[in-house]
């Protein structure tokens, strides 16, 4: 095992994640105070069950809503930035173990990378 | 009460619990959800999806810290990613057709467990011992500076550990916390991993699992940005905070004044399940 290649792959990792985290957190406080800001007096319902609104819980509704400045919308894509964090992180690793000629975790990290995709590809539609 | 109101005392409340998760090292993400439903009467798949979303920034914060110091095992935890992202697709899906009574009990069971785990000392490292052949194939060993010498690791008991990792994935995915405390305990228990390496790479694994379930979670409309932006910014906030301040003197205490509120909250759970509150 390269230990030298390792531990550059793991700094690597270490400046995304943070990257990530910290992009994402900007967003949904941008949205946030966008959000408190024009928020209506009362609390919306919360303690039944109402799916949040289609344009809240698809990419693509999301996507269109930040066009319209929708203080909502923003939060979401700042959420998404989350998830995607992540993911970044396993296509991290299979560049990582790519430069290392490693086949077996080239494949083990593509498959952990198909299962985040199915799922958000369930989810994003 | 106004929605500024509710806003602000959703981030605090979700600061306390992300400070107090990382001083002990039980991770917030534990009692925001029974805080959400129980004090603030939100829906429990709200109190879920906004839970996750906490729970993957948490993470990641602390793995980037973690990864620097190089105690997590990368090739560890993505072999391991394969079985706690598969449960948490299931997890997810369970969530649509189990009764919230029956998602309230588990919850409740879960942080009982949790309590009781956080209050036993950690195990004894051993030495290595004769190697799993699997692990050997595998490349699910390694090493790390300990105070006098490089200790050396490689994983036992791997197809047992590997099954544990896809409960507490499927845990992750249906209660939408870390289930750190099943990852721990398949890593240092059943794979005879030292600690320091389980805990870390536990950490460096849950936000992977949780972001295979977020996307389910998200398209079910579970991530409501009104409480979801308060509870990630606060629980963000709290536990970057904890861990910058490090006062390891009072930690034992917190931990007891913690673990009995998890206790706490964990019976008002279950007695709400079973009474059909939730």
């Amino acid at each position: 095992m390269d230990s030298i290649a390792d531990k550059k792959m793991e700094l690597a990792i270490g400046r995304m994640l943070r990257f990530g985290v910290i992009l994402s957190a900007a967003v949904v406080l941008v949205g946030g105070i966008f959000y408190l800001v024009n928020a209506v007096a009362r609390v919306p319902d919360y303690t039944t069950f109402h799916a949040t609104a289609v344009s809240l819980h698809t990419i693509s509704g999301v996507i269109r809503g930040v066009r319209d400045l929708d203080p909502q919308s923003i939060i979401q894509l700042g959420i998404l930035l989350l998830i995607a964090t992540p993911m970044m992180r396993v296509v991290l690793c299979i560049v990582g173990f790519s430069l290392q000629r490693d086949r077996l975790y080239i494949a083990i990290s593509t498959a952990v990378l198909g299962i985040l995709i199915y799922g958000l590809a369930r989810g994003g539609r | 009460m106004n929605t500024l109101m509710f806003s602000l005392l959703l981030f605090g409340t979700s600061l306390i619990a992300g400070l107090l998760g990382a001083l002990t090292g039980l991770g917030g993400g534990v009692v925001i959800v029974p805080a959400l439903v129980l004090l603030f009467k939100v829906d429990l798949r709200y109190a879920i999806g906004a839970s996750l979303v906490s729970v993957i920034a948490t993470s990641s914060g602390a793995a980037a810290a973690y990864v620097r110091e190089g105690l997590s095992n990368i090739r560890i935890g993505m072999f391991l990613e394969v079985a706690t992202t598969l449960g948490a697709l299931l997890g997810a899906y369970l969530t649509a057709k189990v009764s919230n009574h029956a998602i309230a009990i588990t919850f409740g069971m879960v942080l009982l467990y949790s309590a009781y785990l956080s209050m036993r000392n950690a195990p004894e490292d051993v030495g290595t011992i004769q190697p799993d052949p699997i692990a050997v194939k595998l490349k699910l060993r390694g090493s790390y500076s300990g105070p006098d010498s490089v200790v050396s690791y490689s994983a036992q008991h791997v197809p047992l550990g590997f099954g544990l990792m896809f409960c507490a994935g499927t845990l992750s995915g249906l209660l939408g916390i870390g289930s750190g405390a099943v990852k721990v305990l398949a890593m240092d228990h059943v794979m005879k991993l030292p600690f320091k390496v389980s805990t870390t790479t536990s950490n460096f694994m849950i936000g992977v699992t949780a972001a295979a379930s977020a996307g389910i979670y998200l398209f079910r409309g579970y991530i409501h940005p009104g409480i979801a932006m308060p509870v990630m910014l606060g629980v963000l906030g709290g536990s970057s905070i904890g861990a910058s301040l490090l006062v390891k003197a009072r930690v034992a205490t917190l931990k007891v004044i913690f673990s009995v509120v998890i206790v706490a909250l964990g019976l008002e759970m279950i007695f709400s399940g079973i009474t059909g509150k939730i």
